[in-house]
C-alpha cells in the first residue's frame, strides 16, 4: 500500500514528504480543545515568563512574582503539621521505627498503615477504592463530626485528590443526547475545574447565581430559575455546591442547606457538595454543616432518598498538604448497580497514591488529648487557621477602603473575590485587544506590580460585573505589602483610564 | 425504593474481562473467610500473584528511595548521621526545586528538575537522541498518561469513532479504560507459536477488517509485553514503525518494563531510538507516544503512582492545546516524582548509596509443566502459560456452566491457595487457555508457588484423564 503524500515541503536540497498527523487541531477530541483553567491558564503563563526573564537580569518595577493565584498554602510559607510529616517519614522509611528520632504515637500510626500496606510497603498497589483500615478511619471522622450519624466505609472511595473525585462522579451522571444531555448545575462564581470538567465530558453548564448584595448567598429562587430555564434544552441531574464557598468563601447557613436539599429532592437532583474548605471558617457567627448531617437530620423522607455525595481533601484546611493528593469522596443513597459501576471505574487508574492515603489517615486520625504529639499538633493547627482567619480579614478590610473596590467578608475558604469597577476607556481598549476587561486589568497588574491573580471572568460573574481572586496566603507581611500595592495600582488604573 | 434514573446511564464496562478477577476475588475472600472460621485446608496462607506488583510480592523497596523520601518529607533527618551524605545530597536538591521548599506543593506538569532529569535519563539510554522538556508530561502512573494521551485523540461515533489497535493478549485496565472513553478496540492477535511475536500481516488483517466500523487512529504495543514477557527485536520494531507511517496511525508505546530484562543476550531498544535511527522521512513525522512509570523495574513502587509521556512529532498546532488540557487536570504526586527522579538518575558508581543499589534479578522462570506450554518472554514480570486441557476437564467446564481456564484456577484456589489471573482477561484465541503469574516476588515464594502449582496441575490432569 503506497503513501498518500499529503503535502511536499521543500527544504535545503530536497524535497520531503510531508505526511499528514494523525493529530491536528481539527482531529483532537473537541470537548478537549473546549477545555480551559483559568487558576493556571494565560496570566499564570505570562507570570512565569516574567520570572524567567527576571532571573536573567531583566529590570522590573518589582523583584520577584507574587503567585497570588492558586491555592497552595506550602508554596506560600506555610509550615506543615510536624506529626503528619513525622508519620509519613515513618511510612516512607520504615527503619526509623527501630530509632529514637520520633514520637511514639507517630510510630504506631505508621505501624497500623503500614501494615494494611502489600508487603508492608506504600509503594505496593491498594485496593482501588483505596487502603480499608484507611476507609474505616475516614469513616470513624465522619461519623464524629457529624454528631455520630452512622458511616458505612464502604460508602468511601479516597481519591487523588477531591478533583479526581469529582470527575468520576460526572462520569457517571453524564450521558444523553440533545435534549437529553446531561445538565449540571453549578455555581457563578465557580472553581474552574467544573466548569473544565463538564466541557471535557461534553455535559451542559447550568449556571445559577450567587448573590454578590448578599455576602455572595445561595438563593434556592435563583436554583429554581436557572433549572426552569435549563429544562427546555437539557436534562439536569445534578446540582453543585461548594461550601465553603471557592472563590467566594461564603459558608452556607444551616438553613440555607437545607432548602437546597429541599430543591434537589423535589427536582430530583443529584447532589454534589464540594467541602474540602470545610476546616477554613473564620468570620463570627459563621459555623461549617455538612450536608451529610443536615441530610440525616431532616428525617427519612430526605436521608433515605436524596443521591448525595460529599468530597474532601488534604489540600486545604491547616493541612495544605496540596503534592500529597489525599482526598476521598462519601456516596449517600447512590443506586447499588451505579456503585457497581463507580467500584470499576476507580480500578482503571489502578489506585490512588499511597503516600497520599496514608497522610489522610493520620489527617482523620490526628493526636488525641494525652498522646504525646498532641499539644504541638494542637498549637499547630490552631496557629495556622487563627493566622489565616487574621488575614482573611485583614484582606476584606484593606480592600474596602480602596474607592472602586468592594470587598464581600471573607467568611472562610482561602480567597478574596473583590468586584472592582473598571473605567469605560479599560473596558474599550480590553475589548479591542479582545481580552476580558478584568483579564486586561490584571494583566497589567502583573506586569507592573508582579502580583499573580486570577480575573474574575475565569470564575464565572454576572455581566457587566469584574471582580478578581486573590489567595489569603502570602504570609501576613507580604500580604500587607500585595494588598497595598494592589491599591495603588488600582488607583493609578482608574486615573490612567478615566 | 431509588428509582433507578441512571439505566443506560454509562457504557457497560467489558464484563467479559472484569468477571473473572471479580470472582477469583470473591472466592478469595471467601477462602480466606472459612480459613479465619477454622475449617481446616491444606495450606497456612493464601498467594495472590495477580498483580505485577513487586512489594507485594515480598520485594523490598530501595533503601536509597526511601530515604530520600522520607529526607524530603520530614527534613529534620538531615541532622541523622546514619543516613549517607548522597541521600541528603539528593534531598537538598530536590527540596530546593520545591518553592516553598515543601513537598506539599502543587506541581502542574511535573518539577522541572524532574522533566529535565528525565529528558538525560532517555537520551543517554537512546545513545544520544535528544529529549525536550516540554515533550515529557509527567502523570500520575501510566495508565493516568495514557488516558490522558487517548483523550486527546479519541472521539466520535459509528464509522468516526476513533478505533485502537490493541494486543492480544493485552492486560485487562487498558481495554477497560478504552470502554470508558469511547474508542473502539481494534484486537490484533499475537504470535503464541513463534514467543508471543508480532507479525505486521496480523497488524495488516486488523486494520483492514476494522475500517468497516471505525476510524482506527492509534497502534498501541506493549514492550516487554503484558502479560507475554515478549521483547521486540529491533527489526520487529522498524515493521511496526513502517506500518505506522504508511497507515497513518499514532504510535502508544507503553515501555515500562524495559528496564526488566532477564533473558541472557537480550536486549531492549526503544521505540524512540529505533524511530529516529531509521532517518528522517521516519524520525520528523511518525507521531510517537513513550510511556514509563516508577511501578516497575528495580523501583517497584507502584503505590506511589508516578510515570510520564513523551510526546514525539506533535503537531505544532496541537502543542498549547495539549499543555493546557494537561494543565488543568494533572497534578503528580510530588513522592512519585521524587521516585521519578531517583529512576532516571540513580546513585552512580563510587556514590555511597550505589552497592545497596543493585539489579533486583527475577528469577528462574516458569519450566512447562505436562499439560502446558509456555513461550518464554525475555523481559516483563509475568509468566503466561498455555493450558492444554483435557476434553473431559473443557467438558466438565460447560456443565458447571463456566470458562474451562476459570474453573481451573478456582479449583487451583480452592486446593492450593494460590491466585493467579485467568487468561480470559487478557483476551486468547478460541479454544486456548492461560494462565498469568507475576514472577516479581521473592524466590522461596515463587518456589512454594510453583511447587502448589504442579501439584496441583498433575492432580488435575489426572482427574480429567
Amino acid at each position: 500500500q503506497q503513501c498518500q503524500p499529503a503535502l511536499w515541503k521543500m527544504t535545503e536540497n530536497c524535497f520531503m514528504h510531508h505526511r499528514t498527523k494523525v493529530l491536528t487541531i481539527d482531529t483532537m477530541n473537541p470537548n478537549v480543545k473546549k477545555v480551559e483553567y483559568a487558576v493556571r491558564g494565560p496570566i499564570v503563563q505570562r507570570a512565569v515568563q516574567i520570572e524567567k526573564e527576571l532571573k536573567a537580569g531583566a529590570k522590573k518595577p518589582f523583584s520577584e512574582v507574587i503567585r497570588a493565584n492558586i491555592g497552595d498554602a506550602h508554596a506560600m510559607g506555610q509550615r506543615p503539621i510536624t506529626f503528619f510529616r513525622q508519620v509519613l517519614a515513618l511510612c516512607s522509611y520504615p527503619e526509623l521505627l527501630e530509632g529514637n528520632e520520633f514520637p511514639e504515637d507517630a510510630k504506631e500510626r505508621a505501624r497500623r498503615i503500614l501494615q494494611a500496606c502489600g508487603g508492608g510497603s506504600i509503594g505496593a498497589y491498594s485496593a482501588s477504592q483505596g487502603i480499608e483500615c484507611v476507609r474505616q478511619d475516614v469513616a470513624r471522622y465522619i461519623q464524629e463530626r457529624d454528631g455520630g450519624i452512622p458511616c458505612n466505609p464502604d460508602n468511601i472511595y479516597l481519591s487523588t485528590g477531591a478533583s479526581d473525585a469529582i470527575v468520576t462522579i460526572l462520569k457517571l451522571l453524564v450521558c444523553g443526547e440533545g435534549r437529553n444531555r446531561t445538565g449540571v448545575m453549578i455555581p457563578i462564581p465557580q472553581y474552574p475545574l467544573y466548569s473544565a470538567a463538564l466541557a471535557d465530558l461534553g455535559a451542559v453548564q447550568i449556571e445559577y447565581y450567587l448573590d454578590e448584595e448578599n455576602c455572595w448567598s445561595l438563593d434556592v429562587s435563583e436554583l429554581r430559575r436557572a433549572l426552569v430555564a435549563a429544562q427546555q434544552h437539557c436534562s439536569p441531574r445534578a446540582l453543585c455546591i461548594i461550601n465553603p464557598g471557592n472563590p467566594t468563601g461564603q459558608v452556607q447557613s444551616r438553613q440555607c442547606i437545607e432548602d437546597v436539599i429541599r430543591f434537589a429532592a423535589e427536582e430530583h437532583l443529584f447532589l454534589m457538595a464540594d467541602e474540602v474548605y470545610q476546616d477554613n471558617v473564620y468570620a463570627e457567627g459563621c459555623e461549617f454543616h455538612s450536608f451529610k448531617k443536615v441530610l440525616f437530620e431532616m428525617g427519612p423522607e430526605y436521608s433515605d432518598t436524596v443521591e448525595l455525595v460529599s468530597f474532601h481533601s488534604t489540600s486545604k484546611c491547616y493541612m495544605g498538604e496540596c503534592g500529597f493528593r489525599g482526598g476521598y469522596m462519601e456516596v449517600i443513597n447512590m443506586d447499588p448497580d451505579v456503585k457497581v459501576q463507580l467500584t470499576k471505574l476507580v480500578s482503571v487508574r489502578l489506585c490512588p497514591p499511597v503516600p497520599g492515603q496514608a497522610l489522610l489517615d493520620v489527617v482523620v486520625n490526628p493526636p488525641r488529648p494525652g498522646e504525646p504529639s498532641f499539644n504541638t499538633y494542637i498549637k499547630e493547627r490552631t496557629s495556622t487557621l487563627q493566622v489565616l482567619a487574621e488575614k482573611a480579614w485583614l484582606t476584606e478590610e484593606v480592600f474596602n477602603t480602596v474607592p472602586g473596590i468592594t470587598c464581600n467578608p471573607v467568611q472562610g475558604a482561602m480567597y478574596s473575590f473583590p468586584r472592582i469597577s473598571l473605567p469605560e476607556r479599560a473596558i474599550q481598549q480590553a475589548k479591542e485587544k479582545g481580552q476580558a476587561p478584568d483579564m486586561f486589568y490584571c494583566m497589567k497588574l502583573l506586569e507592573e506590580t508582579g502580583i499573580c491573580l486570577v480575573p474574575g471572568s475565569g470564575f464565572g460573574q454576572r455581566e457587566g460585573t469584574y471582580h478578581f481572586r486573590m489567595t489569603i496566603l502570602p504570609p501576613t507581611d507580604k500580604l500587607k505589602i500585595v494588598l497595598e500595592k494592589v491599591k495603588q495600582f488600582h488607583q493609578s488604573f482608574t486615573q490612567q483610564y478615566s | 425504593m431509588s428509582q433507578n434514573r441512571f439505566q443506560n446511564l454509562y457504557p457497560p464496562m467489558p464484563s467479559i474481562f472484569m468477571a473473572p478477577t471479580e470472582i477469583m476475588y470473591d472466592a478469595k475472600h471467601l477462602f480466606l473467610f472459612s480459613h479465619t472460621q477454622g475449617v481446616k485446608k491444606p495450606y497456612k496462607e493464601v498467594i495472590d500473584i495477580c498483580w505485577g506488583d513487586a512489594h507485594s510480592g515480598g520485594t523490598k523497596p530501595l533503601t536509597f528511595v526511601r530515604q530520600v523520601i522520607a529526607v524530603c518529607i520530614y527534613p529534620e533527618l538531615l541532622q541523622e548521621t546514619t543516613i549517607a551524605p548522597d541521600v541528603k545530597e539528593r534531598a537538598r536538591r530536590l527540596l530546593r526545586e520545591c518553592p516553598g521548599g515543601s513537598v506539599g506543593k502543587y506541581c502542574v506538569c511535573g518539577i522541572p528538575f524532574v522533566q529535565d532529569g528525565v529528558c538525560e535519563f532517555i537520551s543517554k539510554r537512546d545513545g544520544g537522541v535528544p529529549s525536550y522538556p516540554e515533550d515529557i508530561f509527567i502523570c500520575s502512573g501510566s495508565q493516568n498518561a495514557l488516558m490522558f494521551v487517548l483523550k486527546l485523540l479519541v472521539h466520535g461515533k459509528g464509522l468516526a469513532q476513533t478505533g485502537v489497535l490493541t494486543p492480544i493478549p493485552c492486560y485487562p485496565t487498558f481495554v477497560m479504560g478504552l470502554t470508558e472513553l469511547g474508542a473502539a478496540m481494534v484486537p490484533y492477535y499475537l504470535c503464541e507459536d513463534d514467543g508471543w511475536c508480532l507479525h505486521v500481516e496480523e497488524l495488516r488483517r486488523a486494520l483492514a477488517t476494522s475500517r468497516s466500523h471505525c476510524n482506527p487512529r492509534i497502534l498501541y504495543v506493549i514492550n516487554p509485553g503484558n502479560p507475554t514477557g515478549h521483547v521486540q527485536s529491533r527489526e520487529s520494531i522498524e515493521e511496526v514503525i513502517r506500518f505506522a507511517a504508511e497507515e497513518e496511525l499514532f504510535i502508544f508505546a507503553d515501555e515500562v518494563y524495559q528496564d526488566m530484562m532477564y533473558a541472557e543476550g537480550s536486549q531492549f531498544v526503544s521505540y524512540k531510538k529505533v524511530l529516529f535511527e531509521m532517518g528522517p522521512q521516519y524520525s520528523n513525522t511518525v507521531e510517537l507516544a513513550s510511556f514509563h512509570s516508577v511501578s516497575k523495574g528495580i523501583m517497584g513502587e507502584c503505590g506511589l503512582r508516578c510515570g510520564y509521556v513523551e510526546l514525539v512529532n506533535l503537531d505544532p498546532s496541537v502543542k498549547q492545546s495539549v499543555t493546557s488540557a494537561f494543565n488543568t487536570e494533572r497534578n503528580t504526586a510530588v513522592i512519585g516524582q521524587i521516585a521519578l527522579n531517583i529512576m532516571v538518575d540513580p546513585p552512580k558508581p563510587g556514590d555511597p548509596s550505589y552497592p545497596t543499589f543493585s539489579q533486583v534479578s527475577l528469577h528462574e522462570t516458569v519450566e512447562a509443566l505436562p499439560g502446558t506450554s509456555f513461550q518464554a518472554g525475555s523481559g516483563g514480570i509475568y509468566a503466561y502459560l498455555r493450558l492444554d486441557l483435557p476434553q473431559k476437564a473443557l467438558l466438565q467446564a460447560k456443565e458447571e456452566g463456566t470458562d474451562p481456564d476459570l474453573m481451573y484456577c478456582s479449583r487451583l484456589l480452592e486446593e492450593e491457595g494460590v491466585c493467579l489471573v485467568v487468561g480470559k482477561e487478557h483476551g486468547q484465541q478460541e479454544g486456548t487457555y492461560h494462565i498469568r503469574i507475576c514472577i516479581g516476588t521473592t524466590s522461596t515464594r515463587l518456589k512454594e508457588v510453583l511447587r502448589r502449582l504442579k501439584s496441583f496441575h498433575l492432580r488435575f490432569l489426572n482427574e480429567f484423564s
